[in-house]
């Protein structure tokens, strides 16, 4: 159990009511891609971020419109918490023109530049200098935008962890890294792939402030959240933020996932579950009703309902797409 | 004997015979094995690589020799070069092509590099194989086909196989080479079978197989392109016209002699490449035949390549994205000047 910090101002009731909703989307949303992926309608393959979504609300909570982020290829939950359209994002997994790259990136590419949402990512580690970029034009033009770079626990071995991290340093850029420790690097444990006990301890290596948080806490990571990026947009620089926290569906759909002992999956499926216990605190706070919960419980249900209706009913790109934000084609 | 085999279990075999023959063979990449010291974890359900090919390899030959790596590609390929080059002999799976851009140095600067930087003094006898192609939904920065950045590089070999029986022999002989050889295996290949010989066999790596014979023209084609050819050239049978079709197997070495002689022959050439257009093996071997074979030439030499964009994620983009036997036949129309072809 998480204790409650009735002291944490700027957890205002519509701050609350926010997060909530937007846990509630990024759960739905997926359990909705998980079924429909099941069913075979779905090309290629997803992965999955239910489980994880008080890292991505609890930060992206403190973020504005002019604020960056860059995902992963685990990537609708950072889309939907930083503000991503839902149609768009599920017409761009079905490959349908309306959806946000046009059908042309898929789950592991859905981006929306204007939103400040860098796009998912198919390379591990491809985050880091791309966030260190965007926050180094923020730096330069001055314009008092963040970056926030989400990245998985795999990813913290990768040369791009150390190299990005180490840029954001020595330049002072206005960086939060947020580690999304789910303890499996694809079927790799964090134990086995990784030489550090906390990946927030590799901050020490590079002169920043390090924290762990209990990822599955909305409040927690929330509550670090506020410390590292009101720091960044001060001008006192990057912060590395581990949330720990769990995958409640596989690597990919269609992962059997062996590796990961049943206790482990009860716990997490139940007691530790991120939704429930944020709903136990802002109830407690007496922050919203339950009655207010329930309704933003069914609004994102219809919500969602909606993305797919939307989503099938969409046209898929037409031809000439194939040859279109190229510079050049040779025919 | 021979049994039919999937693509995916001939590289298993292969590997597995490599590695029954040479304690030296081991094998390292990002869950080889899969769930690296979770205690609950029989090695029978581990994962044995994202698309299984190397599943119960670790149950045979243990986790000393099949090897889970952090996903950092760097420092594994690179490790590899020098495990290589001081008396291993590695397979080392970079599991996507698209993923060289994480560790192009280690294969491009140290692996390529050692053996005619040092004098000779060194040999890199490492395998990587890796996966590539278009066709499997995975969006531009999983589907790319990569292999002629590889043949662009001095010190590698570049192998391409199209059938199970030829990944096997080609994988046998990248093992047991002394250079660095880069093994393409497509991932929509995986599940083809084919018939296979059992035991250890290899398949020299430099020499071209000619997959069908014929007389009126000439069509390259590499790895799952084969296939395309084959399948257009049963359908320009129907015209009264035969295609010779040649799968060249490794790009480096690429062997000149069988594509220039089945040219002299048909006096026409057709080459398919689902990589991008430019600086390709299509371009690399229509030059070829420009060269030593223009005498030879009755009509223009015809590239069938994917488009000079990315690998587009929607289906419908992607299937315009792949060549297809139509677009052989309308090739082979224009350079026969016979428009009929294309309605075959």
């Amino acid at each position: 159990m998480t204790v409650v910090r009735s002291e944490l101002k700027s957890l205002t009731r519509e701050k609350a009511k926010w997060m909530y909703e937007k846990m509630c989307e990024i759960r739905r949303f997926e359990d909705k891609v998980h079924d429909i992926f099941s069913k075979g309608v779905l090309p290629g393959f997803v992965h999955l971020y239910a489980g994880e979504e008080a890292v991505a609300v609890g930060i992206c909570a403190h973020l504005n419109g002019k604020d960056y982020i860059t995902s992963t290829h685990r990537g609708h939950g950072h889309c939907i918490a930083k503000g991503c359209d839902l149609d768009g994002m599920m017409a761009e997994i079905y490959g349908k023109a309306t959806g946000l790259c046009k059908g042309k990136g898929g789950s592991m590419h859905i981006a929306d530049v204007e939103k400040g949402m860098l796009g998912a990512n198919g390379i591990v580690g491809g985050g880091f200098p791309l966030a260190v970029g965007a926050a180094l034009t923020a730096k330069i033009k001055k314009s008092g935008a963040v970056a926030v770079c989400f990245f998985g626990d795999g990813a913290n071995n990768h040369g791009t962890f150390h190299e990005g991290i180490n840029l954001a340093a020595i330049w002072n850029l206005p960086v939060i890294f947020v580690a999304e420790n789910n303890g499996f690097a694809e079927a790799t444990p964090f134990t086995y792939a990784s030489s550090c006990t906390n990946i927030s301890d590799r901050a020490a290596a590079y002169n920043i402030p390090g924290v762990a948080v209990d990822g599955k806490d909305a409040i927690a990571v929330f509550e670090a959240a506020e410390h590292a990026i009101e720091r960044a947009r001060n001008g006192r620089g990057p912060t590395l933020i581990e949330c720990k926290t769990f995958r409640n569906y596989g690597h990919f759909e269609g992962d059997a996932q062996t590796y990961k002992s049943s206790q482990e999956k009860e716990k997490h499926l139940n007691d530790l579950d991120a939704i429930s216990r944020f709903k136990e605190h802002i109830l407690s706070m007496r922050l919203l009703s339950e009655r207010e919960l329930n309704d933003i419980e069914e609004k994102v249900e219809a919500a969602v309902e909606n993305a797919v209706e939307f989503a099938e009913k969409s046209p898929y790109p037409d031809e000439k797409e194939l040859l279109t934000d190229v510079y050049v084609t040779y025919q | 004997m021979t049994r039919k085999l999937s693509f995916s279990q001939a590289v298993n075999e292969a590997m597995k015979l490599a590695m029954q023959r040479d304690e030296n063979v081991i094998l390292m990449g990002e869950d080889v094995a899969g769930g690296a010291a979770v205690d609950h974890l029989q090695d029978d359900e581990a994962w044995g690589g994202v698309m299984g090919v190397t599943k119960g390899l670790v149950q045979q030959f243990g986790r000393e020799r099949v090897i889970d790596t952090p996903i950092a590609e760097a420092g594994y390929i690179g490790a590899s070069v020098t495990a290589a080059a001081t008396g291993l002999r590695p397979i080392a799976e970079l599991m996507f092509n698209d993923f060289i851009g994480s560790c192009l140095d280690e294969v491009m600067n140290q692996a390529a590099k050692l053996r005619y930087m040092f004098g000779g003094k060194a040999k890199v006898p490492l395998t990587i194989r890796t996966m590539h192609g278009a066709g499997f939904r995975a969006a531009a920065q999983h589907s790319q086909s990569l292999y002629a950045l590889f043949t662009h590089i001095p010190g590698l070999k570049v192998v391409v196989p199209s059938t199970p029986a030829d990944a096997k022999g080609l994988l046998l002989s990248a093992v047991f080479d002394d250079d660095p050889v880069i093994f393409f295996e497509d991932k929509t290949l995986y599940n083809v079978k084919g018939e296979v010989e059992d035991g250890f066999y290899s398949i020299p790596i430099g020499k071209a197989d000619v997959k069908r014979k014929g007389t009126d023209l000439t069509i390259v084609a590499i790895g799952k392109q084969v296939h395309t050819a084959l399948k257009a050239a049963e359908m320009l049978t129907k015209k009264g016209i035969e295609a010779e079709v040649i799968d060249p197997r490794s790009l480096s070495p690429l062997d000149e002699e069988t594509i220039l002689t089945s040219v002299a022959k048909t006096n026409r050439l057709i080459v398919i490449d689902e990589a991008t257009p430019r600086c390709s093996a299509a371009t690399d071997i229509s030059a070829l035949v420009a060269d030593k074979g223009f005498d030879n030439l009755d009509a223009p030499i015809k590239m069938i390549t994917g488009p000079h964009c990315p690998v587009p994620f929607s289906p419908v983009l992607e299937d315009l994205y792949l060549p297809t036997p139509e677009k052989v036949l309308q090739a082979v129309a224009e350079i026969i000047g016979d428009e009929t072809i294309v309605a075959v």
